[in-house]
């Protein structure tokens, strides 16, 4: 048996606060027959008390989570609702043909529940975190109408292709939209593929990790990129089959110390892990995953017993990445993942951050295929 | 006029006023509470208070009854209301069960389990997660089961408790014969020894106490009430022990029993630095630390007995004193062991700190009294040298528990 360690001497004097009388006993503890230590628990002995658990951990198979249900009815809009919602704004179409998409955002400061009675001073895009999910086919005029309602100065700065001046970074263009201003960004959607929005002012870590940020995406054209753009553009009938989710994978630091405390995908931990995706596993599934996670470098995203076809950025119609079951993104890193379940049995399979401790502090999903 | 007013007459007067004197004491009673409630009612002219609560919280205990179990004491001793929303171990948010709500008021304490597969000797880091997502950090150095209090528990703290406690000071107090046939000189040097080794208690259960303190919750002030409390401990015992003289009892069997008391309350704080120690610890371990302390606490035996060398107290008084002076290192033991309290534990120490510096003062006056029928200064080489002989011994024996 290995002698005690240099922790004996910590856990005396912690254990004792007593310092003085019970210091310095690693001095003597190698003197001590090994014979005379406490023996070891195996684990077999260690029993978990299945009792205090909630049904819903229950169910989960795991204390390894969150405790309670977050307040869903207080949210601007309920993870469930969110993950599949597309936000294709109001189109009106112009006397070239070309059709005008048009959105309201208004940022604002909201306190939002991340986990089950843990809240977080946020700042949001239209009361919600992640923002809403602004989507667009390929050439459309866009016009976002941001109003400041919040208490720092904001923008909106989209990834894409636009002039400088309606960048959304503080003193270059337009710059900073301060509070109770507002503001019409306009550009032309392109180029196709995942991309994202978020607000560029300074300090911008606080700005983004704070909770602005959104999903963007603009669907590719069939007529200028041929058949295989069906499948992702909602006009034509090739894009009905697919089963389209949007997934954030974000953070929050609630301690304000750069470092997080709380890991999800759009925001709150553990809530697909506790209430599983429900996926048809007769239609594939599309996944746009974007990373927004603040101050750790790199996330991840790996599926239990499946592989999948990963197209970084979304600006190709080929994929980047065959047959895979790990991706990893850096900060503002997105791609789109195309999965296929339908020759598997049904059941709950698990996709989570293979980061352990992302997974462990929220960051832990799962598919219930059906 | 009212410059001369003298407080025995039954009218007051302030400003002209002709009152009952009881009416001067009722006004400024009557008009704090009138601001009070001036400030509850306007806020004190602050506004709506906007930023978040103030929350804190003091872990009190840490125990792991069993495996896959970690238990909890916390209190929130913040201003505010303070909710635990989630509990993280190991960078992991875990299931957990709180004994009366999550919610606590001011002040309100509760036990939280949390239902976590540790594994033995290694450690481990808990956080609790309030509703702001603040965190509370807990850590346990070294896991290993927790001590039970049930008569296994009792009997194996209770015999470490009486071999660091009432074995030593019960041999010490042997020396009584031998004490007694010492002359006026070696007398002396003996009282100004026990002197010396009464100041290394009180020095060191005062850091004792300073460390403990540190542990309890933060409104308590605790580190304040260390030195406030061992002061007034110190004048009630003047007050008791001259109020004992009066009655003629026997003066030096009282300056015995004070000192068995003050010993008694030394060997307490002990008990629970040992019994707290080996709650956290493995047992085996403490084989030297027990002998350590058995060596250290056998002056303390022959400190109780220096007072009576001049009187012949009958036989019982000696059990008596060995009970007072070394029994309470046995509850010592217990309270470490099982429901170890940072407040308490202060509590007790300072209560001993202050009863050791009253025995300092009553002993020094012995030798004191003793030097002046004889047109002797109180330090004279021989006091000198009883005075650091106490001092080493205390320090030299207690190299055997902290090296």
């Amino acid at each position: 048996m290995s002698s005690p360690s240099l922790h004996r001497r910590q856990l005396l004097q912690i254990g004792a606060g007593g310092g003085a009388v019970v210091g310095g006993i690693a001095a003597l503890q190698h003197f001590l027959p090994a014979a005379a230590q406490t023996p070891v628990s195996t684990p077999e002995s260690m029993p978990m008390d299945h009792s205090m658990m909630s049904d819903s951990e229950m169910e989960g198979h795991s204390s390894s989570l969150t405790v309670g249900e977050i307040d869903t009815s207080a949210m601007a809009i309920s993870p469930e609702e969110f993950i599949q919602t597309f936000d294709y704004g109001t189109a009106t179409v112009q006397a070239d043909g070309t059709v005008l998409r048009e959105w309201n955002i208004l940022a604002i400061d909201r306190e939002i529940e991340i986990a089950p009675g843990v809240f977080f001073p946020a700042w949001t895009y239209n009361g919600q975190v992640p923002g809403p999910t602004l989507r667009c086919n390929e050439g459309d005029l866009l016009r976002i109408h941001f109003t400041n309602g919040g208490s720092h100065p904001h923008t909106l700065h989209f990834h894409g292709i636009h002039s400088a001046y309606h960048d959304g970074v503080t003193g270059i263009g337009r710059g900073d939209i301060l509070v109770g201003e507002e503001f019409t960004y306009e550009f032309t959607a392109k180029p196709y593929g995942l991309h994202l929005y978020h607000c560029h002012s300074t300090p911008l870590k606080r700005h983004i990790h704070k909770g602005l940020y959104g999903t963007f995406i603009i669907n590719p054209d069939p007529v200028r990129h041929g058949d295989a753009a069906r499948h992702r553009h909602p006009d034509y009938v090739e894009s009905a089959i697919w089963q389209e989710y949007v997934m954030m994978m974000n953070a929050f630091d609630t301690t304000f110390d750069s470092e997080n405390e709380v890991y999800a995908i759009n925001s709150v931990a553990f809530h697909f892990m506790k209430h599983p995706i429900v996926i048809d596993k007769t239609r594939p599934v599309r996944i746009y995953l974007v990373n927004v996670t603040e101050f750790d470098p790199i996330n991840s995203f790996h599926l239990h017993a499946n592989f999948f076809n990963y197209f970084d950025t979304g600006t190709t119609l080929e994929p980047t990445l065959r047959n895979v079951d790990i991706i990893a993104q850096v900060q503002g890193q997105r791609g789109i993942l195309e999965i296929d379940f339908s020759d598997h049995e049904n059941g709950l399979y698990m996709f989570h951050a293979h980061v352990s401790e992302f997974a462990e502090l929220g960051w832990m999903s799962a598919f219930d295929v059906r | 006029m009212s410059d001369t007013a003298l407080p025995t007459e039954s009218k007051s007067s302030f400003g002209g006023l002709n009152l009952p004197p009881w009416v001067f004491a009722v006004i400024p009673m009557v008009l704090l509470i009138a601001v009070l409630g001036l400030i509850i009612t306007t806020n004190a002219g602050l506004g709506d208070r906007t930023t978040p609560p103030i929350e804190t919280l003091s872990i009190e205990n840490v125990k792991l009854p069993e495996p896959g179990i970690i238990e909890l004491s916390i209190i929130n001793d913040g201003p505010d209301e303070i909710t635990i929303a989630q509990v993280m171990v190991d960078d992991a948010y875990w299931s957990f069960d709180t004994s009366s709500g999550s919610t606590l008021a001011r002040l309100d304490s509760t036990t939280v389990t949390i239902p976590y597969p540790w594994v033995e000797g290694e450690a481990h880091a808990i956080n609790l997660v309030s509703s702001t997502g603040v965190m509370f950090p807990v850590e346990i150095p070294v896991a290993t089961e927790s001590p039970k209090a049930d008569a296994a528990g009792f009997w194996q703290f209770g015999l470490i408790g009486f071999y660091v406690g009432l074995v030593p000071v019960s041999l010490g107090l042997l020396w009584f014969p031998f004490l007694k046939s010492l002359g006026r000189t070696s007398m002396n040097f003996i009282l100004a020894l026990t002197v010396g080794l009464l100041i290394y208690l009180v020095v060191d259960m005062f850091g004792e106490a300073q460390e403990v303190a540190l542990g309890v919750a933060g409104s308590f002030s605790a580190p304040l009430l260390l030195p406030l409390l061992a002061l007034l401990t110190t004048a009630l015992l003047f007050v008791v022990s001259n109020s004992l003289k009066k009655r003629k009892a026997d003066g030096q069997l009282t300056v015995s029993y004070q000192i068995a008391t003050g010993i008694g309350l030394h060997n307490l704080g002990e008990g629970l630095a040992i019994g707290g120690a080996f709650a956290l610890g493995e047992v085996a371990l403490g084989v030297f630390l027990i002998i350590g302390f058995t060596l250290h606490n056998v002056t303390e035996g022959i400190g109780i007995a220096a007072p009576i060398v001049r009187s012949r107290p009958k036989f019982y008084h000696f059990l008596l004193l060995a009970l007072v002076g070394g029994g309470p290192a046995i509850i010592g033991t217990w309270i470490g062991a099982f429901v170890f309290s940072p407040l308490w534990t202060t509590i007790f120490l300072a209560i001993g700190v202050g009863a050791i510096i009253q025995v300092v003062i009553e002993v020094s006056r012995m030798v004191l009294r003793d030097h002046e029928r004889h047109s002797e200064p109180l330090l004279t080489w021989s006091t000198f040298g009883g005075l650091t002989s106490g001092v080493a011994i205390m320090y030299a024996t207690a190299l055997f528990i902290a090296a």
